[in-house]
């Protein structure tokens, strides 16, 4: 039987693809690797620039789910105020761009680092929490950053602010050309999935999955867990500020409404749609949710009246998401 | 000294309409251990139902009870639809289904009344401001909106205290199984229940509609000050809300009234105007934090009340 | 006694108005299987709890190993060597036994900050495991997801992990508990091979298999001590009768409600 709680194994690791049969879910998730691989030279040769605009805004948003993930599916911590450090990281950028530093080497880390604070004193606070009170305080503290945004008169408001130079690295790596963008996204994302399996498989990633299994046995086997939990938490904050430099660069504009609550809600659902139990689900998921959203948009003006009813019904009777799915066809 | 005043009768204000609020999430908290994302699309549901029967029937109070009815009536099928299923099952659903249905609603309110938004006027004698102290006038209305909300806390008071169906709920709060075992229809409890807070959140939109405006996604941001009261009170607990709700109300509406001043008082005039109003919005987070530090069952913890 | 390795001074535990631990003091000695019996709701679970971190007592005091323990945390409690089994079966469900194990190893293996290897590939963790399983019989079953599992295997399970932290001492909370006769049987012998290397405090409501193990039994009503002593003269004692045949009026209790 293959573990796919391992993410798996079957596509990174060669031993394993070799020994197993292929199946439905590694078939499918091959496919959608090699479509995200090729589609900037598709759309190159069809002339169709707007696909790469959205695959990158979905490449951005996958790897923001695969943090929450992170958290959310192997440590069971509901964090409903994700979309923060998706502000977080895009206002450094912002700030730092309108402050006249555009080198990519001082505004990533700082990125990265205020959204590992901002992290640490959410997550010692509210990991003293359990359950409801979990998800109701990370979304407080995220809504304070929103208001926050709103008040920084001096870099847009309410109204947002727009940023002149995407970061700028070295020449070879020229971040306004779209192409390069999206490769750029595309190898930072597969990276992260990478070191998210990592870390769910290791020592650390037990006890995270342990803790959210039994905390109270965890802790009476000797494992300190709150600390485990927190580093985590940070873990997972900081590859999202991540995922909010790559957003305010690719749309060259930050404002409030990167992080509008709903936006966090927007995440959990594609974790849970692309599947909880795998580190690679969520990627599906953002696939799947940001393109039926793409559609439905297109169709109606109304998405929400079928996307809403749609979402209660993979709560009710699809809780594996897409991975799920893929995974009873692949056992039959 | 005046402006302190009328600040003051705001901040109250404001934390009753959050009362409302989480008076009802908080019970729909306690005695369904249901988390709640939709419960401000009823607000918002309840601000353009009462503005639709007001502008039919030409009356204001016509409106208001022909809109509770109503917001009342999609509360209860909204529960025998929807929200049963969730029932017993984690926070996580709880959190996406109801997540679910707020999109839902956002969209199907566009769909219904359109973009653009209502207004709800008041009837003329309520834009009269009124002497409350010698020398200081406020709005006939806003002490409306303080004292009906006043009855209506006293009202939820009564029923849960003094009443049949009150001690079937605070008997189905503590221990459920219990409730069902005497024989009492929990099924038919719960609804009644989601159906009181359905109506407490319309009841809350439709009187703040005048004030405000009434517009899609309006019962968002203060869905979530709500989640701070109940935070800050303890779950569960009506008592808890109505403290803190009047907490939170009178911190929100006094720091953004005065710390954009005096942070320009401590601070350079230019910084103190930059992040006063960023200070004043992190206020009650920051009192939150506070709570949940020295108090993480929040004040009034319902466990132990 | 010098040699007490957990010594209980005191220690009272008020629930509102309910007592359930009223002034206990008692001394378990290095070597030991110290029995502790009660009638239900006698506070004995509150008691392990107590010891074992979860509860905070209101007054008294714990030592351990000649160390004030009374507030240290669950975890460092376990670093100590003070290991504990749940009366209620508390392990974790979607893992295999064998990673149930694993993780008690890796408890007390060094920190976990470790955030690159494979653990599930770790002989380090996973031969430990491996080892402790066997001791309890489950060998065969390491791979099986801990649902699949049946009662028995649960408890079983239970009593491998708390040796995999290498304790200096067990706390066993009705280890026995909705066992079939025949995995008593196995669970005694168990017991008793285990005995001659650890110290143990065991709950238990088969009193045959106390009455066989123990060197010594406490008996506890109503949060109280009320007697201490090798199984014979507990046998023989007349308040531990009454105690047990329900004459509750013979026992004085000072202050207690109902538990």
């Amino acid at each position: 039987m293959i573990d796919w709680r391992n993410l798996s194994a079957d596509w990174l690791d060669a031993r394993k693809l070799a020994s197993n049969p292929p199946n439905l879910r590694n078939a499918f998730v091959i496919a959608l690797l090699a479509i995200l691989a090729l589609l900037p030279i598709y759309s190159a040769l069809t002339g169709n620039y707007f696909l790469v605009t959205l695959f990158t805004r979905i490449l951005i948003l996958a790897l923001a789910a695969v943090s929450l993930n992170l958290i959310m599916g192997f440590g069971g911590m509901v964090s409903f105020g994700h979309a923060a450090y998706l502000g977080i990281g895009g206002y450094v950028v912002g700030i730092l761009a309108k402050e006249g530093i555009n080198s990519g080497f001082v505004q990533w880390p700082l990125a990265l680092i205020v959204s590992g604070l901002f992290a640490l004193g959410v997550g010692a606070l509210c990991l003293r929490t359990r359950g409801v009170y979990f998800i109701m305080i990370t979304l407080a503290f995220a809504q304070m950053v929103y208001y926050v945004a709103i008040g920084l008169d001096r870099y847009g408001g309410d109204d947002g602010l727009t940023i002149n130079k995407r970061s700028q690295f070295i020449d070879a790596v020229n971040l306004s050309n779209k192409t390069v963008f999206y490769y750029v996204c595309f190898a930072l994302l597969l990276a992260v999935v990478y070191l998210v399996w990592r870390l769910v498989n290791s020592r650390f990633g037990l006890v995270i999955q342990g803790a959210r299994s039994n905390d109270r046995r965890m802790r009476a086997i000797g494992f300190p867990t709150f600390r485990y939990k927190l580093v985590c938490f940070v873990i997972a904050g900081v590859l999202c500020g991540l995922s909010g430099v790559l957003l305010a660069n690719h749309t060259s504009f930050i404002s409030p409404a990167m992080m509008q609550w709903t936006r966090s809600g927007d995440l959990i659902v594609m974790a849970v749609l692309g599947g909880m139990g795998s580190v690679f689900g969520p990627v599906v998921g953002a696939v799947a949710f940001l393109l039926l959203e793409e559609v439905l948009s297109s169709v109606t003006e109304y998405s929400g009246i079928i996307l809403g009813p749609m979402l209660l019904g993979v709560v009710l009777f699809a809780r594996g998401g897409i991975d799920g799915i893929l995974k009873d066809h692949s056992r039959g | 000294m005046l402006y302190l005043i009328e600040q003051c009768l705001n901040g109250v204000q404001l934390g009753m309409l959050l009362f409302l609020l989480a008076a009802g999430l908080t019970l729909i908290f306690g005695i369904m251990d249901l988390v709640n994302l939709a419960h401000g699309s009823l607000y918002m549901v309840g601000a353009y139902l009462a503005a639709t029967f007001a502008a039919l029937t030409g009356s204001f109070v016509a409106g208001l009870v022909l809109g509770l009815i109503a917001t009342l009536a999609v509360g209860i099928v909204l529960e025998v639809v929807a929200i049963r299923p969730l029932y017993g099952r984690d926070h996580l659903d709880h959190v996406l289904g109801t997540f679910g249905l707020l999109l839902f609603f956002n969209d199907i309110v566009r769909w219904i009344w359109g973009p653009a938004g209502m207004t709800l006027s008041l009837p003329s004698q309520m834009l009269a401001a009124v002497q409350v102290l010698p020398g200081v006038f406020y709005p006939m209305y806003r002490i409306v909106i303080i004292l009906a909300t006043l009855a209506v806390g006293g009202l939820l008071y009564v029923l849960v205290m003094r009443t049949r169906i009150g001690m079937l709920i605070r008997a189905g709060a503590s221990n459920r199984e219990m409730v069902s075992a005497l024989g009492i229809n929990i099924t038919l409890l719960y609804t009644l229940v989601f159906g009181l807070g359905a109506a407490l959140a319309g009841f809350a939109g439709m009187i703040a509609a005048p004030i405000s405006f009434v517009q899609i996604g309006m019962g968002e941001n203060i869905l979530i000050l709500a989640f701070v009261v109940i935070i800050i009170g303890g779950i569960g607990s009506i008592r808890g809300a109505f403290v803190a709700s009047i907490i939170v109300g009178l911190i929100d509406t006094l720091g953004r009234a005065f710390l954009p001043d005096l942070a320009r008082n401590f601070l350079s005039y230019s910084a103190g105007s930059s992040l006063g109003p960023a200070l004043s919005s992190m206020l009650i987070y920051m009192l939150m934090a506070g709570v949940l530090v020295f108090r993480p069952e929040g004040l009034f913890p319902a466990s132990r009340k | 006694m010098a040699d007490a390795l957990l010594r209980i001074e005191g220690l009272t535990k008020r629930f509102g108005g309910v007592v359930a631990s009223d002034n206990v003091t008692l001394d378990v000695t290095a070597g030991e299987l110290h029995a502790i019996i009660g009638p239900n709701g006698a506070g004995k679970t509150t008691l392990i709890c107590q010891l074992a971190g979860e509860i905070a007592p209101n007054t008294g005091r714990i030592h351990f190993g000649g160390r004030d323990i009374t507030a240290l945390p669950v975890y460092a409690r376990s670093a100590l060597g003070l290991a504990r089994s749940f009366q209620i079966t508390s392990l974790f469900p979607d893992f295999t036994a064998l990673d149930n194990v694993a993780l008690a190893v890796q408890a007390h293996a060094g920190h976990s900050f470790e955030f690159w290897h494979d653990a599930r590939r770790d002989p380090a963790l996973r031969d430990p495991a491996r080892a402790s399983l066997e001791r309890v019989g489950l060998a065969a079953r390491a791979d099986v997801m801990v649902s699949n599992l049946s009662h028995g295997e649960h408890r079983q399970l239970e009593l491998a992990m708390a040796l995999a932290t290498k304790p200096r001492m067990l706390l066993l909370d009705e280890p026995m508990a909705g066992l079939g006769p025949e995995e008593s049987i196995r669970v005694v012998k168990l017991l008793r091979e285990l005995k001659s290397d650890l110290t143990i405090l065991l709950i238990e409501h088969d009193m045959e298999a106390v009455f066989a193990l123990a060197d010594r039994i406490s008996v506890l009503v109503y949060g109280r001590v009320i007697a201490t002593g090798e199984p014979a003269a507990i046998r023989a004692n007349a308040e531990v009768r009454q105690a047990y045949l329900g004459e509750q009026e013979a026992v004085t209790v000072p202050g207690a409600g109902h538990g």
